[in-house]
């Protein structure tokens, strides 16, 4: 009865969430924007998730068990691999193309850096870069939104770019998604009812998407089409995917800085890069483009805004 | 007599320039974007290869140690010149492909390497075949490549389109389509090895 104070390692309070809790939530708070694509364009949604959404776990379990690893799909972060990258595409695409990228993304954005943790760039997006390079037809021949057949549309940020203002929409219109677009991205309400789910829940900050977004509407109102200060930033953030990336890939845990300020800089990078992509770039739409890019910078970020260790210099 | 066949088979095999010395990888890259012109790269540069091995083999006693370099470089030169000139008048469709890759196979670093490493220091005829075994394992290497780019990128192997509706990726003939191929082939032959060498 001596022994009675036991004395362990530290952290001595800790919660009980895992990995896989937040995967999981994460694919929940992204549930609300697959149901309203679903409602937007047709069941055919559902068949692209589910192939995107499977083909990443069948990737996962293979490679793992052909390297003789503990197979980790049960984790979740395949499945929301595989599901944000269907929300990456558009509604109409032949089945096999999320297939095909789901493989690219697990095996070549993800596996072959080590898996989990281990990845420079978010795998999902990895695989969008993928199959936009490889079958750029198929990526940018949009459905045409509540028209359930083979209609196809451009998206508002494709119109602008070719010189046409895209008059019919108005802001209503882009924030419950009656757009073209891919899947996940058009329902701007359904995106921000997840995100505030994740930014309650204290699973993800406020500083990269805030920073992101911001910097993103900044810039396109200075650099208006009619002289400066005359754009309309409302609508450059309601449209493309800078919702779906601010809140859902921008912020993954893996590829994106750990101290607030690194993370701040990152928004306002890829927030930089997405402007300068939809203002002077060939693509209509840069916000895949500028994750990436600052995923790779990721690592530098982190080297210089270590935090201070307290009383050193 | 078995010395020349050792040296003949290891520039195939185990000195693999693509594969095994990681050398020569700016035409490998450049290049494999189509069998054909893997081929006729591989060809012209075994070519360079062999005539610039026996030429410095055979003039290594007169070349002094501290200018060896700048002269290994004029006699490469000399030879792409030739078969550049060469390949100008009777392949002008390879040369428009290969474009300005012919001219710089005078910096290709398996060529310098050769003459450094092996033809300076060993006989004529022993050069002759180390420069042989090496052009050809450096076209094998390229060709590997560029059948797995034009197939996978282009749907076609020597210009040959694949039946059905196959639609290639067009990102296998870009850039990052070398570069993924090139990295999963080096790693595939490093496992082959790597059993290889656990087998008792």
């Amino acid at each position: 009865m001596n022994n009675k104070l036991l004395v362990s390692a530290s952290p001595h309070i800790h919660t009980e969430e895992s990995v896989r809790q937040i995967m999981w939530l994460v694919t929940l708070s992204l549930l609300p924007a697959g149901i309203a694509g679903a409602l937007i364009f047709g069941f055919k949604v559902f068949w692209v998730v589910l192939a995107s959404t499977l083909s990443a776990v069948a990737t996962e379990a293979l490679i793992q068990r052909a390297i003789k690893k503990k197979i980790t799909i049960l984790d979740g972060s395949a499945v929301l691999t595989g599901i944000l990258l269907a929300y990456n595409l558009p509604p109409g695409v032949p089945l096999w193309i999320p297939v095909v990228g789901s493989f690219f993304a697990i095996a070549v954005g993800k596996q072959v850096f080590g898996g989990l943790g281990q990845n420079i760039f978010n795998p999902a997006l990895a695989g969008r870069a993928f199959l936009m390079a490889s079958w750029p037809g198929h990526l940018t021949s949009f459905s045409m939104p509540f028209a359930y057949d083979a209609v196809t549309s451009a998206t508002p940020l494709a119109l602008l770019k070719e010189g046409k203002a895209p008059e019919y929409l108005n802001y209503l219109d882009l924030l419950f998604g009656r757009r073209g677009g891919c899947i996940g991205e058009v329902c701007v309400a359904a995106l921000l009812l997840g995100a505030a789910f994740l930014l309650l829940k204290g699973y993800i900050s406020w500083h990269i998407p805030l920073s992101f977004i911001a910097t993103t509407g900044a810039l396109m109102w200075v650099f208006g089409p009619r002289g400066l200060f005359s754009g309309d930033w409302l609508f450059h953030i309601l449209t493309g995917g800078l919702i779906l990336g601010a809140f859902f890939m921008a912020t993954d845990y893996v590829t994106s800085p750990l101290t607030r300020k690194g993370q701040l800089i990152f928004g306002v990078g890829c927030g930089l890069i997405t402007a300068v992509v939809r203002l002077w770039g060939g693509y209509p739409e840069g916000v895949s483009y500028a994750i990436l890019m600052m995923n790779a910078a990721t690592p530098i970020i982190d080297r210089y805004t270590r935090n201070r260790i307290y009383g050193s210099q | 007599m078995k010395n020349l066949i050792g040296h003949f088979v290891k520039g195939i095999a185990k000195e693999n320039p693509t594969f095994g010395l990681i050398l020569g990888l700016c035409p490998t890259l450049a290049v494999s974007t189509s069998l054909a012109n893997a081929i006729g790269m591989g060809c012209a540069a075994t070519f360079v290869l062999v005539c610039s091995n026996c030429m410095v083999s055979g003039l290594r006693a007169f070349i002094p140690e501290r200018i060896r370099l700048p002269m290994f470089i004029v006699i490469i030169a000399t030879f792409v010149t030739i078969c550049e000139l060469l390949m100008k008048a009777y392949f002008p469709a390879l040369d428009k492909s290969l474009g300005i890759f012919v001219p710089l196979i005078v910096v290709n670093c398996i060529i310098l390497a050769r003459a450094e490493a092996f033809a300076s220091k060993h006989k004529v005829a022993a050069s002759f075949f180390d420069g042989l075994g090496m052009g050809i394992g450096f076209t094998v290497g390229l060709s590997i490549i560029a059948l797995v780019r034009e197939a996978t990128g282009a749907g076609s192997i020597l210009g040959f389109k694949f039946s059905g509706n196959f639609e290639p990726a067009l990102m296998m003939i870009l850039a990052p389509g070398a570069l993924l191929t090139l990295g999963v082939l080096i790693a595939a032959v490093n496992l082959l090895k790597e059993r290889r060498a656990a087998r008792p």
